[in-house]
């Protein structure tokens, strides 16, 4: 049954279940990314430590469908805390993963429960929803390590 | 639910037998249950074999050279144009051939924001629209004027969804030049009151122009009668192919339009420093036209002509009654409608807890096709508190069991999502 392969019980519960939502004070650098198909938001903060090497949090407020709030609430829990050059590898496993039509699976090491999203890539339309808080991520971690 | 008497008008059954890709299967094999019309139509098999036939056996350039085949694409491609005009009650001589509604209405905008023109804008002018446009009659305005310092302003509309009329004798003032507005809304299958706008317009001499993209298809539509100095629309939303956008236009107004695009085809006499142009319709095709699809939207017209608009239109409104008794029926699911006797078929919905995505999606598996996201209205969806809907629209091969499989298909969404 595909409509259950594309939402994955894992991906329900984060729509359902947001971690890491809200707008956060601490931060360096923010982002904001629409999806101008069908006019989804997100903002997101990234909050590094002094160096700039750490990821200390992640906030964000977005509207959207299931996919997209529930690939924010996967990035929060993925990315809170590691080293930039760690997002790094996070981000491209996912974005390939993302990219792949559903023929590259994922390491669940490095995406957690970011693997479940291997459906979606199945279907190009939604793509970009699944992608919409990770750019915005990419972007604005890139900023704040400025 | 009430019973809903309706006088069969349409042959619905034999009219699908004339679309192939009613036949073909969707994901997971499922039936193909149409019902995005507004986007796009479908086409019938006389559509596509004109448009083939042309290529086949007419192909070759038009109003250029004097051999055989080229004297046969310019009689077909202007036989075209007059049935096509005279399906809207216009003259072969007001109607442009362009390539979408949209370059339509680029090509209205251009007048009022181009230097030598007798039409320019000036700071102070003010151009009049409503807030339930097609970005394709927005953005046009929003760049006249940027352009020209003239003052865009907006008929604003009901929380029902209507024009809000109440200020229109402020709104309509001395100052406004231009009024273009929607004959039907895409979003909310609201009919505007044209007669009542296009005589204020009139009153303080403004130009009136009509997206009428949503209302020739599925009604009749007199040029003629409606008192405004122009209207567009697109082939591909009335049976026709893609590619094919018409503007219609009185001829004073295309006289006073200066060119839109420039070079071959639409010229009088060409010297290296200067040219001087054909008349209208000629001055605004530039370049080699789309004989093929000209041909092919005149086969479309043939088509609902044989059906009849009103039969069309009557067809419509009894499976639009029928959705819209089926949606109110529905627990969570909210339906952006005016409250209007006479609408048209597009009809926009939310379902409480489920973003239209998702609903799309869940309806995309059982085979059918609505259209979600903005509908390219992002002001309306502002003004109607969501960032998107999902939208419902029908044609004249749609069946009333198409409905209830929508309304099936509804149902599996909200159980699917669990909201109650
Ligand atoms: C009301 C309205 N206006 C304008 C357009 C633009 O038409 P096209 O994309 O064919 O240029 C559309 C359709 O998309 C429409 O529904």
């Amino acid at each position: 049954m595909q409509l259950q392969s594309l939402y994955q019980e894992v991906i329900l519960d984060h729509y359902r279940n947001q971690r890491g939502k809200g707008l956060r004070g601490d931060y360096q650098a923010e982002s904001h990314q629409v999806n101008p198909t069908c006019g989804d938001e997100i903002t997101l903060r990234a909050h590094l430590a002094e160096d700039k090497k750490t990821i200390l949090d992640i906030s964000y407020e977005s509207t959207g469908c299931s996919i997209s709030q529930a690939s924010a609430s996967v990035l929060f829990e993925q990315v809170k805390g590691v080293s930039i050059a760690e997002f790094e590898k996070i981000f491209n496993e996912y974005h390939a993963m993302m990219q792949s039509q559903g023929k590259l699976e994922a390491n669940e090491d490095l995406i957690g429960d970011g693997v479940a999203f291997i459906g979606v890539a199945q279907y190009p339309a939604r793509v970009k929803c699944a992608l919409l808080a990770w750019m915005a991520a990419k972007d604005a971690i890139g900023k704040a390590a400025l | 639910m009430t019973l809903i008497s309706h006088k069969i008008a349409l042959d619905v059954m034999s009219i699908r037998r004339d679309f192939p890709i009613l036949e073909v299967k969707m994901r997971n094999n499922k039936d193909l249950v149409y019902l995005d019309s507004a986007a796009t139509s479908q086409k019938p098999n006389s559509v596509l074999q004109a448009e083939a036939r042309f290529y086949e056996q007419v192909n070759s350039g038009v109003h250029r050279g004097a051999h055989y085949l080229a004297e046969l694409a310019t009689d077909q491609y202007e036989t075209a144009r007059a049935k096509v005009a005279n399906f809207v009650g216009a003259k072969p001589e007001q109607l442009v051939i362009t390539k979408n509604a949209t370059e339509s209405l680029n090509l209205l905008a251009y007048a009022f924001a181009t230097q030598n023109s007798s039409l320019l804008l000036k700071p102070g002018d003010e151009i009049l629209v409503t807030e339930m446009e097609h970005h394709a009659n927005l953005v046009p305005w929003q760049q006249v004027a940027e352009k020209t310092g003239a003052k865009l302003r907006w008929i604003p509309i009901t929380p029902a969804g209507e024009l809000d009329l109440s200020n229109i004798s402020e709104l309509i003032n001395k100052k406004t030049k231009v009024i273009s507005f929607t004959h039907m809304s895409n979003v909310l299958g609201t009919i505007t009151p044209v007669a009542q706008i296009a005589s204020l317009a009139k009153s303080v001499g403004a130009k009136v122009f009509l997206d009428a993209c949503q209302s020739v298809p599925h009604m009749s539509v007199d040029f003629a009668t409606l008192n405004v100095d122009a209207i567009v629309f697109s082939a591909h939303k009335m049976l026709g192919p893609l590619g094919v956008g018409m503007l219609v236009a009185t001829e004073e107004l295309l006289d006073e339009m200066p060119p839109f695009l420039t070079g071959g085809s639409m010229i009088e006499m060409v010297s290296m420093d200067k040219s001087t142009f054909a008349k209208a319709p000629k001055k605004f095709e530039a370049g080699t036209p789309n004989a093929a699809g000209i041909v092919a939207t005149a086969a479309a017209v043939d088509y609902l002509n044989k059906i009849g608009m009103n039969n069309i239109q009557a067809h419509e409104e009894h499976l639009t009654e029928y959705l819209l008794a089926g949606l109110a029926q529905m627990p969570g699911v909210q339906v952006f409608a005016p409250n209007l006797i006479e609408r048209g078929s597009p009809v926009s919905f939310a379902v409480a807890g489920v973003h239209p995505h998702d609903v799309g999606q869940v309806l995309d598996d059982d085979g059918i096709a609505i259209r979600v996201g903005h509908h390219c209205a992002w002001p309306l969806m502002k003004k109607l508190n969501v960032t998107a809907t999902s939208r419902v629209s029908t044609y004249l091969y749609n069946e009333q069991s198409e409905i209830d499989a929508f309304l099936t298909s509804l149902e599996r969404v909200r159980s699917f999502f669990g909201v109650k």
